[in-house]
């Protein structure tokens, strides 16, 4: 087992958390560009025109899940960016990043709270 | 000895917000720096897109007030900053994406889909302007 890590399989970092974001930024894109599609095509056939179809669209349960399934990804995906966006410019001080960092992710975990409400009680 | 050597050595730090003036960006790096300011810009204005669609699904009355709130200028300006910022990002983020499957990562074919990203965020950009302002 520790031969392994001989040559070019040596592991040269440790938590490998990169690819598991690398991977997860990617795959919460492709949700979200879904999501997207379906809210142009309900723009399109003009279901957003009034308040009636509108909260229609939103007052069907599938709906409901595929919307919150979307903000879930766009929040996993928000987080990836911001920790990248901290890590790049606040440099300086390791603990005053790691409030930005935390800071981000409980708001980003209140908005969740707030998107689930959104959803749920229309 | 050492001290002479310090004190020759150039100091490198991590560059400052100044420096990035003297940088000239090629076309790639304008769409890179930009998919990073539209995602911070949508990050900061979070809570706004979520007022606005619990303003539309509350009820008739604040579907309502939703339409006399949008028509502020001021609302319709961020709106429309929030558009671009979702459009860029979007374009951009496809672009990275292809480039994932080592699709066009040479510099020619990366200054060509940077003009594409912008061929096509910019003109929907301005549509939905138009559309705001009520044009159409």
């Amino acid at each position: 087992m520790a031969n392994n890590n001989i040559g070019p399989k040596r592991l040269v970092v440790g938590a490998h958390y990169g690819l598991r974001d690398w991977l997860a930024q990617r795959v919460t894109a492709i949700v979200m560009a879904l999501y997207t599609i379906i809210l142009l095509l309900a723009f399109l056939t003009g279901n957003m025109s009034s308040y009636e179809t509108w909260a229609g669209m939103f007052s069907q349960q599938w709906f409901k899940i595929v919307t919150f399934v979307t903000f879930l990804s766009l929040f996993y995906h928000v987080w990836v960016g911001m920790r990248d966006v901290w890590m790049d410019y606040v440099t300086k001080s390791v603990g005053l990043r790691l409030v930005f960092q935390v800071a981000t992710l409980l708001w980003l975990i209140g908005c969740a709270g707030w998107a689930a409400q959104i959803i749920w009680r229309a | 000895m050492s001290e002479a050597v310090k004190k020759n050595r150039r100091q490198f730090n991590v560059m400052t917000f100044a420096d990035t003036v003297h940088y000239r960006l090629p076309l790639a790096g304008i769409v890179s720096i930009l998919h990073r300011i539209s995602g911070i810009l949508m990050f900061l204005l979070l809570p706004f897109i979520l007022f606005l669609l619990d303003k539309s699904l509350t009820s008739e009355i604040s579907f309502e007030y939703l339409k006399g709130f949008t028509s502020n200028l001021l609302v319709k300006l961020i709106i429309l900053a929030l558009s671009w910022a979702y459009l860029h990002h979007f374009c951009a983020g496809i672009r990275h994406l292809v480039m994932d499957l080592h699709i066009g990562v040479d510099k020619d074919s990366g200054r060509k889909s940077a003009v594409g990203v912008f061929a096509v965020s910019l003109p929907l950009a301005a549509l939905v302007a138009l559309k705001l302002f009520g044009v159409f």
